[in-house]
Order: structure tokens, then C-alpha cells, then sequence
């Protein structure tokens, strides 16, 4: 394990700032392990408490009775890579906690598709930050 | 006297490039003078001679918006600013006592800041090399003062160091130089340095490291008058007869280097954050207004644009009136669009299908800002904390105090929390009720005994719930740039975008004015030739 760290960390510091941001604190909430924990820590942002989504001048579209829900792989896709404005999130997320929110997506919030979320299809998941160049 | 009247002078010289070679010409040599290193802005452009009667729509009435306005208005066309918002400026914004502030999903602030104390929701700082927001604020009569970046006697908090004590930057700077110094003089003195350097060098070095480290005779970094002049004293030198200092004690190196303040310092060599530092007198709204005052006139309030089309005649955009109802279609030769790409990738277009493939392609980051009003300000009566940051790990990311009305009575606003990434998402899915409990009870570890004592009424705003952005930034990555990046800022036919995203300085308010000179430039050009 502590290479990994050691090589993690220089990796961040690597990184010249391209944005305004806060500094290298982080910026970290506490780790998220369920399917609803990481709902609220990272979708619900955006896709709101209840799922239905929010109109301002574009919309954050609904994931409440969605049915693209329906295949595991769609869900997978998007929330490793991003669509439009929603960034990807295979370098935030791990392949468990990817597991764990497909999952849960898919059934809650008026969704029910019991198959399961294979590990296959979360590979993309646990990637190394991607650079911002 | 004969020599200098035939060599001629810097000035003379940069003249002369300038009339054979133009702006970019003279920016070069100034590079070469060791100038102007840091910009592109080599003044603003000089467009002229427009075809009589020729028009210009330009959708969004930030400052790309604005800035291409008015130097368009200037260059003879007839221009129009379409804006979605009821007021100019786009993420150029401040919050003030009394202002409202609805974000997606519904929640509803009213601002309670005391008169004259503000929120910088966006931007906050800028840059001194950021020539040509620096030149337009001086041009429109925005007064800037001195933001104070780096403050050594604000503290840095990492919850794995120190037990979750934080500590002040001065001192873990001072410890981890004061270490390092010592350590690399061992390592020459085991001549493990001697393949890369002479022995002159190395003497050299020794040095520099004894007075950089403020290391002892015998190249040790110890508890002493010496290392606590970096650090700070445990007694400070006072007058009289107890008058001599003491010095402090040192902190473990271990824990020194788990708290990461390498890259706290690292952090104010990137050459966006070192000082010197601008922030505009009363908020940083002020620089929107500003270029409000020259193109005010142009603008059409809560606008929201459904279409964009452009044909062999012209531009046409189409607009919703989200005040009073009502569609209308507005028609120019050109168009000069800034909406945010969150926003334009779901407006109807038929631009190609390379250009609609590049503006999808770029995803928004996120950022949470929570301004906190204090009733005094004890950072800096309390803890001699004047400006600056106290940076953390947890999600608020950094404290921030207030840089202006220092040493002054009554209440004042800090920046509880400029988080981003992972904790701006959950911060984001917070209430705002919620974000402030959060921002107080993490705020609290730099000063546990006033926070909450003091705290009088907070504002937040989360960027992906701004409703005219949905994000904050464009967030491009490598594969980004290559694949649609200039396919993104060129001119297409009529059309043409601009806008921090248009950028390589993204997420700066240069990045944008940078981006909409170059737009209009271009777009210039293309109506000539039309």
C-alpha cells in the first residue's frame, strides 16, 4: 500500500492549478459506503433529494421512474463518464462504491430492476485522477 | 551622449516592432525584455471600419458578454446582450444584506449581512498578471484593493496530523524547511551529493541552507532563538526587564509531514496564487457592474433563449420572457454566444454536428461557497489573523477572513468554506440550513472558543444549483482539448462562442475577457470579409 500513497500524493502535487480553487487541503466528506450514502454525498447535488431532478436555465433530468434505469450498463456509462455538464466520476467513485449506487438507483425512487449489478459492469470505476489540461 | 542618441531606447524600440509587426510582435519582444511574461493582453483590440448597419446579438451578459459588446459597439455595430438573469455581471457577483437567492430545487435565501459587508459567491481574487481584467477595471473605474493571499499566521488543519490540532502555517513551514535543510546538509556531508556538485557548490549550498533553514553552527535545525524567527516564540521579544524571548518548541517532523504543508506551500508558488492579489473595493459585483455602466443599454433581462439558428441571412435567437411571458425571435448579422455549455448544450442549435459533439463534451465542476457574519472579528482581535486563509482537509476546504475594514468594530463576513470536488458535492446536496451547521462545526477547529459564539447569520451558494450555470467551470481534460477544443472556439459561419470555457485560463475572469477579445477579433475578420 505505501507506494501507492506515496505515488498518489505526488501525483497531486504535480498537478499545476488551472482554476481558482480552495488549495491542497481536499476538500473531503466523510467516506460514503452504501448505495444511499453515496446518493447523498455526491448525486443528490444535482439530481436532488427526491430524484426528480430541477429546471433552471437547463435541466438536471429526472433519475426518480427513469426508465434507462432499466439496463445496468446505461447507468454505468454515464456515471463513469459524464454526459453534458455532469462530470464523469470513474476517478471519484470506486468499483464497490459504483456497485452500491447503481444498485441502489435502481431500486428506489419509484425504479425496480432486482438484477443484479455485476462487477463487470462497474470496471471503469477507480481510476487515478485524470489530468485538467 | 553620442552612443545613446544612436542606441535607441526600450520604448523607442518596442514603437518600432510595434508599427512593422503589430501587437504580437511587441509582446514578444517584451518577453524577451523579461516583460509581460505572464499575459496575452497586449492591449485592447483595435477593430474598425464594421459595415454600416451591420448587427450583433450577444447571448449572456457576463463579462465575455459584456466585454464583446462594448468593443463591438466601439468598432460600429449595432449591438444587442440577451441575459437569462434580472441583473449583469453572470458569476462576476457579490451577496449583500437584503439580496434573495433561489437555487435549483427551491431553497430560498435571504441574505442578513450587515450594511456594507458582502459574499463573493465566484470569483474573489485576482491575479496580478491578469492584465486585461486589471485593464478594464481601471478603464470602467473599479477600485481595487490588495486581497490578501498568503498569511503566514493563519493555521492549516489536517484531521490525520497533530491529533486534529491545527497549527500555524508559519510554524510547519518553518519546521519542514528547518528538517529539510538539515537533512540535505547530512546528505552532503555522506558526499551523496558530490556526483551532481563541485565542492565549491556544495559550500555554496551549505550555505544556503544554514541561513534557509536557520540552521545551528553545526548544521542542526534546533529549538532556538534562530529557528523561533521562522516560527514564532513561545515568549515573544517584548521590552524592559523581561524583555528577552523564548523560544518555541519544535514540532515532531513526522506529524509535520503527514499534515502535507508542502503543498499548502507548493500551493502559493502556482503563478495564479502568488501575491500580489486584487479583490474590488465593496465586492467583487463591483467589476460586473462596472462593465454594466458601459453596456447597460444593450441589455435585455430575463431572457431565456430556446433557439439558436443561423442561415445564409443572419442569426436568429429565439427567447422567452421569463418575467412577464411571451416568445420573441431577435435577428443580427452575428452572434457572439457566452452561455455556459451546461446551459447551451440543451438549447436547440443547428450548428454542425462537430460543434453541438464539442460543446456536450465539457462537463462543469462543482464549488461551495458559505459566507459566515461574525459579530467582531476575533480572528483578528484574538488571534492577530489579518486577511488570508486557514486551509483544512474536511470538506469546507479553507476558512477565508475578510481582506478590508481591518481593526474595525461591529460585525464582518468570513468565508466559512470554498470547498470543491468530492465535499462540494455533499455540501451541495445540503440544505442551506445544513451547510452552515456544517461549515460552523468544522469552521470551529481553528477557533473553537468564538465560532459559534459569534456566528450571527450565514449564505451559501452552491454552484451546481446556481440556476443560469448549473456548474461552476468548465472542466476540460487532455483528451478534451484534442478532440474538441478548436473545434469549440472557431468561428462558425455567423456564430461564434467565448467564455471561460473558451479558454486555456479556465475559470478565471481573464480567461474569459482573454476568450471573448480573441473571439470578436475573429469574428471581426469573417464580417469583413463577408
Amino acid at each position: 500500500m505505501r507506494p501507492l500513497i506515496i505515488a498518489a500524493a505526488l501525483a497531486a502535487l504535480a498537478a499545476p492549478a488551472l482554476a481558482d480553487e480552495p488549495g491542497p487541503g481536499g476538500s473531503k466528506p466523510p467516506v460514503a459506503r452504501t448505495g444511499e450514502e453515496i446518493y447523498r454525498t455526491y448525486c443528490q447535488a444535482c439530481h436532488m433529494a427526491d430524484a426528480k431532478g430541477a429546471v433552471g436555465a437547463g435541466t438536471f433530468p429526472a433519475l426518480a421512474s427513469n426508465p434507462r434505469l432499466g439496463t445496468t450498463g446505461y447507468a454505468a456509462y454515464i456515471i463513469a463518464n459524464g454526459k453534458g455538464g455532469m462530470p464523469w466520476f470513474k476517478d471519484m467513485l470506486s468499483k464497490e462504491q459504483a456497485q452500491a449506487l447503481i444498485g441502489y438507483l435502481r431500486t428506489h425512487f419509484g425504479n425496480n430492476y432486482k438484477d443484479p449489478v455485476t462487477a463487470a459492469d462497474v470496471e471503469a470505476f477507480g481510476q487515478r485522477p485524470t489530468s485538467r489540461f | 551622449m553620442d552612443t545613446e542618441r544612436r542606441t535607441p531606447t526600450r520604448r523607442q524600440l518596442l514603437n518600432a516592432i510595434g508599427l512593422m509587426g503589430g501587437t504580437a510582435a511587441v509582446y514578444q519582444m517584451m518577453t524577451t525584455f523579461g516583460h509581460a511574461a505572464e499575459t496575452r493582453f497586449a492591449g485592447p483590440p483595435k477593430l474598425d471600419g464594421a459595415r454600416k448597419g451591420s448587427t450583433v446579438i450577444v447571448l449572456g451578459a457576463g463579462l465575455a458578454g459584456m466585454l464583446a459588446a462594448y468593443e463591438l459597439e466601439k468598432a460600429g455595430y449595432k449591438v444587442q446582450i440577451l441575459e437569462f438573469q434580472n441583473r449583469p455581471g453572470g458569476r462576476n457577483w457579490s451577496l449583500y444584506g437584503g439580496d434573495k437567492f433561489t437555487e435549483m430545487g427551491g431553497a430560498t435565501q435571504n441574505v442578513g449581512f450587515a450594511k456594507g459587508n458582502y459574499l463573493n459567491p465566484g470569483p474573489w481574487r485576482i491575479p496580478h498578471h491578469h492584465r486585461t481584467l486589471l485593464h478594464y477595471c481601471k478603464a470602467f473605474g473599479v477600485a481595487l484593493e490588495p486581497f490578501i493571499q498568503f498569511n503566514h499566521n493563519a493555521y492549516v488543519h489536517n484531521a490525520d496530523a497533530f491529533g486534529g490540532q491545527p497549527q500555524r502555517f508559519r510554524s510547519l513551514a518553518a519546521d519542514f524547511e528547518g528538517n529539510i535543510a538539515e537533512l540535505l546538509g547530512k546528505a552532503i556531508d555522506q558526499k551523496a551529493l558530490d556526483t551532481r556538485l563541485t565542492a565549491e557548490d556544495t559550500d555554496r549550498l551549505k550555505e544556503a541552507l544554514r541561513s534557509w533553514g536557520m540552521l545551528d553552527k553545526d548544521m542542526r535545525y534546533v529549538k532556538g532563538l534562530g529557528s523561533s524567527s521562522h516560527r514564532g516564540f513561545e515568549l515573544a521579544p517584548g521590552g524592559g526587564v523581561n524583555g528577552a524571548p523564548k523560544p518555541s518548541d519544535l514540532l515532531p517532523f513526522d506529524e509535520v509531514l503527514k499534515s502535507g504543508i508542502a503543498a499548502n506551500m507548493a500551493f502559493f508558488m502556482n503563478d495564479e496564487f502568488q501575491t500580489t492579489m486584487f479583490q474590488p473595493v465593496g465586492g467583487m459585483g463591483k467589476i460586473g457592474e462596472g462593465f454594466a455602466r458601459q453596456v447597460g443599454h444593450l441589455i435585455t433581462y430575463n431572457a431565456k433563449v430556446t433557439k439558436l439558428f443561423q442561415d445564409k441571412s443572419g442569426v436568429s435567437v429565439t427567447y422567452t420572457d421569463t418575467a412577464k411571458g411571451g416568445t420573441t425571435t431577435a435577428k443580427a448579422d452575428f452572434c457572439v454566444c457566452t452561455i455556459p455549455l451546461t446551459v447551451l448544450s440543451q438549447i436547440e442549435t443547428n450548428l454542425s454536428e462537430k460543434k453541438q459533439a464539442a460543446i456536450a463534451a465539457v462537463p462543469y465542476s462543482n464549488g461551495v461557497k458559505i459566507g459566515l457574519e461574525m459579530r467582531r472579528r476575533f480572528w483578528e482581535e484574538d488571534q492577530d489573523i489579518y486577511g488570508g486563509h486557514s486551509f483544512t482537509s474536511q470538506e469546507i476546504g479553507l476558512i477565508s477572513y475578510p481582506n478590508n475594514n481591518f481593526f474595525q468594530d461591529g460585525p464582518a463576513v468570513l468565508l466559512g468554506s470554498f470547498a470543491n470536488g468530492a465535499g462540494a458535492y455533499r455540501l451541495t446536496g445540503m440544505t442551506p440550513e445544513q451547510r452552515i451547521e456544517v461549515a460552523l462545526e468544522q469552521g470551529s477547529v481553528f477557533h473553537p472558543q468564538q465560532y459559534r459564539k459569534e456566528f450571527m447569520n450565514g449564505a451559501s451558494v452552491a454552484w451546481n444549483r446556481v440556476p443560469w450555470v448549473m456548474g461552476c467551470c468548465a472542466r476540460w481534460n487532455e483528451d478534451t482539448r484534442r478532440e474538441h477544443y478548436q473545434t469549440l472556439v472557431a468561428v462558425e459561419d455567423r456564430i461564434v462562442l467565448a467564455g471561460e470555457h473558451a479558454s486555456y485560463v479556465g475559470c478565471w475572469m481573464e480567461g474569459s475577457l482573454l476568450s471573448s477579445l480573441d473571439a470578436i477579433t475573429r469574428l471581426h475578420q469573417r464580417a469583413l470579409q463577408a
